[in-house]
């Protein structure tokens, strides 16, 4: 194999020529967010500082800290709601049972953020499934405020991220031994202790896998934020869109998603670290 | 409590636990069904009245006819030209070594973690700097960037899987490499390929937020027409489409499982 046949360049070639192109957007990002914003028009003026400077205003930091928040609580329950999912379908010995969990489960993967939120909408809603039903059997007066609530967006994203958790997760215990629980189970450890000691620990890199995802999927959500938030909830994704496209800022826009970006690369290399470290107590 | 009675108690309440979970999956699912039915234009819960009017102003609505044609143009490339990027790279990656090996993998995974927004905007600005209109090229090439990570953790998996015991046996009876890639290795990769295009393909029908930025009312695909539609009306034809857009699903999946064996192709099989 050390021996490099003739055609391995032109295997790698479109590679290349796509990883340039998405390094040079990168770089362009970069290059608008240092660039002057002449107000009325698309072009740019001279290198300039200024943008990083308008971000310390309340209302940028505030974004920062939501769309932090949003995503780690949705990472968290998403997580929560995921796990006994993955574990049913990988364990379950009825065929049948599995196909219908993999099938409800994914649906909502292949629908889009734009179908899923807006089913959202008609659930949350003040004339929406949840108030309507709440009502009817009386235990509330008034519609709970749902729409327009951190709350309400928080129950779309954990929705929208699902799926795609519970894809990683399955992965990840399904290729676990079974072996391993049966010799923890023939040494005498319940159901419960051979869950703790045995498949959920070696289900750790399943489970960081899938916060990773769910985390950086909800950092660049912005269909769920923008509708179910309404203007009220105001993520990094929604900003960037308000700059660009309503204020045609294009240099402020880059200058927010660089931080963002930072911010994102800082949480997960955190997020890593602490696992890691979680990782090396557990063997101990 | 004795132990099997304890057992017995766990499995029933795991099971009720998931069964819980599926609810609350469907839930937006038979909301959104019953109120496409609906008759009144506002939105209510249950609705008032049955019809099928919002399903014939879906249907016939121009935005969602041409995003739906634009949409299939841009993933049929996308999904196509992705499944050959990342074959052609997954086979060199772990067969062969070459300079900047794990940079060039780095680059490429990145669009995980980078935010879809980000991906967009700078595609935008660069396209914009190098006054490169914003027509299919833009969006086809955005798609495939986002879609390569999904196929090339597809084809890694499904290399790893293979045995090289094949491949060297067609190597020493007098096979070139080149032979060898193209009768031996790809053949025997063909499930992993499916299963990395139809991933591509569903994902890129179903990109929102980057194509948000990079299309224009000529290149706009389905979920960018759907998202305007619903800034501006407020009357159940979005449920109709969604609606739709669920049964099509569903009903290619159910296919795609009891021909393909969709645990296969997701990888989320047993081990056994």
């Amino acid at each position: 194999m050390t021996q490099r046949p003739a055609f391995v360049p032109w295997f790698v070639l479109p590679s290349v020529l796509t990883a340039l192109g998405l390094m040079v957007a990168m770089l362009t990002v970069l290059q608008y967010s240092i660039r002057a914003h002449i107000p009325g028009s698309l072009d740019v003026g001279g290198y300039t500082l200024d943008n990083f400077q308008d971000l310390y205003k309340s209302i940028y930091i505030n974004a920062f800290v939501t769309t932090a928040w949003l995503s780690i609580k949705t990472a968290f329950f998403g997580l929560l709601l995921s796990y006994p999912l993955a574990y049913a379908l990988v364990r379950t010995r009825s065929g049948w049972m599995k196909s219908t969990i993999l099938i409800i489960a994914i649906t909502p993967l292949f629908l889009g953020e734009v179908v899923r939120t807006y089913s959202w909408i008609i659930v949350l809603g003040n004339s929406g499934f949840i108030n309507s039903a709440l009502l009817a059997i009386g235990l509330i007066d008034k519609p709970l405020q749902l729409m327009f609530t951190q709350t309400g967006v928080v129950l779309a994203l954990v929705h929208v991220t699902m799926p795609i958790m519970v894809l990683m997760l399955a992965t990840g215990l399904s290729h676990i031994d079974p072996a391993y629980r049966r010799a923890a189970t023939s040494l005498g450890a319940g159901p419960v202790r051979a869950f703790l000691t045995i498949t959920l620990p070696l289900s750790l890199p399943g489970i960081v896998a899938s916060l990773t995802t769910a985390f950086a999927w909800t950092f660049s959500a912005f269909a769920t934020p923008q509708l179910i938030g309404g203007g009220k909830v105001s993520t990094v994704a929604t900003l960037v869109y308000q700059l660009g496209f309503s204020s045609l800022n294009f240099p402020f826009a880059a200058a927010l998603s660089i931080v963002g970006l930072i911010l994102t690369v800082l949480l997960l290399a955190a997020f890593k670290w602490m696992t890691h470290s979680l990782q090396r107590v557990g063997a101990h | 409590m004795t132990g099997s009675q304890y057992e017995k108690w766990l499995g029933i309440s795991g099971r009720l636990l998931v069964v819980l979970i599926l609810v609350f999956v469907l839930l937006p699912t038979v909301v959104v069904t019953l109120s496409s039915f609906s008759s009144t234009s506002v939105l209510f819960f249950p609705p008032k009245g049955w019809s099928l009017r919002w399903f014939e102003r879906a249907v016939s609505y121009n935005d969602f006819k041409q995003g739906f044609y634009a949409g299939l143009i841009v993933t049929a490339w996308a999904s196509t030209l992705a499944v050959v990027i990342g074959t052609t790279l997954a086979i060199a990656i772990t067969r062969y070594e070459f300079r900047c090996k794990r940079m060039l993998e780095a680059v490429l995974l990145s669009p995980l973690f980078i935010p879809h927004f980000t991906i967009g905007l700078g595609l935008l600005m660069l396209v914009a700097q190098l006054d490169l209109g914003r027509g299919y090229p833009l969006v086809i090439f955005c798609h495939i960037v986002l879609v390569l990570p999904f196929v090339l953790r597809s084809l890694f998996v499904s290399l790893h899987n293979l045995e090289l015991r094949l491949e060297h046996a067609a190597a020493s009876l007098g096979a070139s490499p080149l032979r060898v890639v193209w009768t031996v290795t790809i053949p025997l990769m063909i499930p992993g390929l499916f299963g990395g295009w139809l991933f591509a393909a569903i994902l890129s029908f179903n990109e929102f937020t980057a194509s948000m930025f990079v299309t224009t009312q000529a290149t706009q695909t389905l979920p960018v027409a759907m998202y305007n539609y619903v800034r501006e009306f407020a009357d159940p034809t979005l449920a109709a489409i969604s609606v739709i857009y669920i049964a099509v699903t569903a009903t290619l999946l159910i296919l795609a499982n009891r021909f393909l064996g969709l645990g296969r192709v997701l990888n989320v099989e047993a081990s056994r």
